[in-house]
């Protein structure tokens, strides 16, 4: 039980890179591979904010003048995750509007009918 | 606090699964928006406001309408 | 076989992840760098968002790195999708009913308002530039969805996101004709706890605010248009 309590994040953390690898591993049409790379990058950043998490701590914002700065979690890994988040989503609309394109061009979606036409 | 936690990581789970499975891509997307959802209760959960906020805006809201206006101008089953 | 194989990868990559993810410790302690930032954040900066002042002054220059990296997106999301022919001229719109659009065009300004309070006061509580951003383009999303006659003009946002990228560009390049960094934190410091306080964080915040903003209004317009 007490390992329930320290690793459940991990564990769930782990699951969602698990997941989106496997979509975009074996998945075949290109929608269905962009939405695994968002929930692939989704599992990355709930590790990477879970790695700075002290127990029983606060959040790192000193809103009355009487908190204490020791019991405060690490903010190093929230900046770093505010900036993934950002890109994430500028590289899904990249990857989406270039989706748009190539259904124009072959008029399928589906990666083996689109290796076999061949420009 | 810590069965909130557990509760929360096996439905984020089972969102992801169904996301994996479905051939309609527009239940799939609802799926995905759904993990976002939960990755922004729990990012609260793990003491961190600044990162929920962004990831409830940006990720459930507008990750969700650009897939749903790549759809439109796509296929929306999966062949 | 591209299954197969697809499978045999997964599993190895799950059982190494898995392996080293035992052994790393959950909630027990802090990097040094964490607690340098936590101890000195408010007397060297004046915010008390200590996030807000490790992404904006600590490490302002990869906030500008990352602002670069969402420029070049939008730009390639405009010059991928316009390729082709002209739009024809107006495809007739049902337009919503009267509850959707009158709806819309009530909520639409209160929205912009409280995206606009997140982003001025980044530096006093949970919030920021990108959230701020994220919530006004979430405003001009549901003018897309609720009053669909109505379109946003590219020259606009494009000309807001330019300036703001300039503003940010342009006070990092005071700072270091003031005193030679690059970004330095050159306007006094001011009580901690008020609005005008923390340097050129605010200032930083608010450019960033109008950039994100109309970046992704702008990234949603060019993909509702239709160019057929």
């Amino acid at each position: 039980m007490s390992f329930l309590h320290n690793y459940i994040y991990y564990f769930g953390a782990f699951g969602l890179i698990f997941i989106g690898l496997y979509i975009i591993l074996v998945k075949r049409n290109l929608i269905k591979i962009i939405i695994g790379l968002s929930i692939l990058e989704t599992g990355v950043n709930l590790f990477l904010v879970s790695i700075g998490y002290i127990s029983s701590g606060t959040a790192p914002i000193f809103s009355r003048p009487e908190v204490e700065a020791a019991r405060m979690v690490d903010p190093v890994p929230q900046a770093l995750v505010l900036t993934a988040i950002v890109i994430g989503v500028a590289v899904l609309a990249l990857a989406l509007s270039l989706t748009i394109r190539v259904y124009r061009h072959f008029g399928t979606l589906n990666l083996r009918k689109i290796k076999e036409q061949r420009w | 606090m810590i069965w909130l936690a557990t509760v929360l990581i096996c439905l984020m789970l089972v969102a992801a699964i169904t996301a994996a499975i479905f051939k309609d891509l527009l239940s799939a997307v609802i799926a995905s928006c759904l993990v976002s959802l939960i990755a922004a209760i729990l990012f609260y959960l793990l003491q961190a406001p600044d990162v929920a906020m962004a990831e409830a805006a940006i990720g459930a809201a507008l990750v969700t309408a650009i897939f749903v206006i790549a759809i439109i101008r796509t296929r929306r089953y999966e062949e | 076989m591209r299954k197969i194989i697809g499978l045999i990868l997964l599993i190895i990559i799950a059982v190494g992840l898995g392996l080293a993810l035992v052994r790393i410790p959950f909630g027990t302690s802090k990097s040094r760098l964490g607690e340098y930032y936590i101890r000195e954040g408010r007397k060297e900066t004046g915010a008390t968002n200590i996030v807000t002042s490790v992404v904006a002054n600590y490490r302002g220059f990869d906030t500008l790195g990352e602002v670069t990296i969402l420029f070049t997106a939008a730009l390639g999301v405009g010059a991928v999708l316009s390729i082709g022919r002209k739009r024809k001229n107006n495809i007739k719109h049902q337009p919503a009913s009267l509850i959707l659009r009158t709806g819309c065009r009530f909520l639409f300004p209160l929205i912009l308002l409280v995206g606009a309070y997140i982003f001025i006061h980044g530096h006093l509580t949970p919030g920021g530039g990108f959230q701020g951003g994220a919530v006004v383009a979430s405003a001009f999303l549901l003018i897309y969805l609720g009053c669909r006659e109505i379109r946003i003009s590219e020259k606009g946002t494009k000309a807001v996101e330019s300036l703001a990228g300039l503003v940010f560009v342009a006070v990092g390049l005071v700072g270091l004709a003031v005193s030679g960094y690059f970004l330095f934190n050159f306007l006094p410091k001011g009580i901690s706890g008020r609005l005008f306080s923390a340097g050129v964080i605010p200032v930083i915040y608010i450019a960033i605010g109008f950039k994100v903003g109309s970046e992704l209004a702008g990234i949603i317009d060019a993909l509702v248009e239709e160019t057929e």
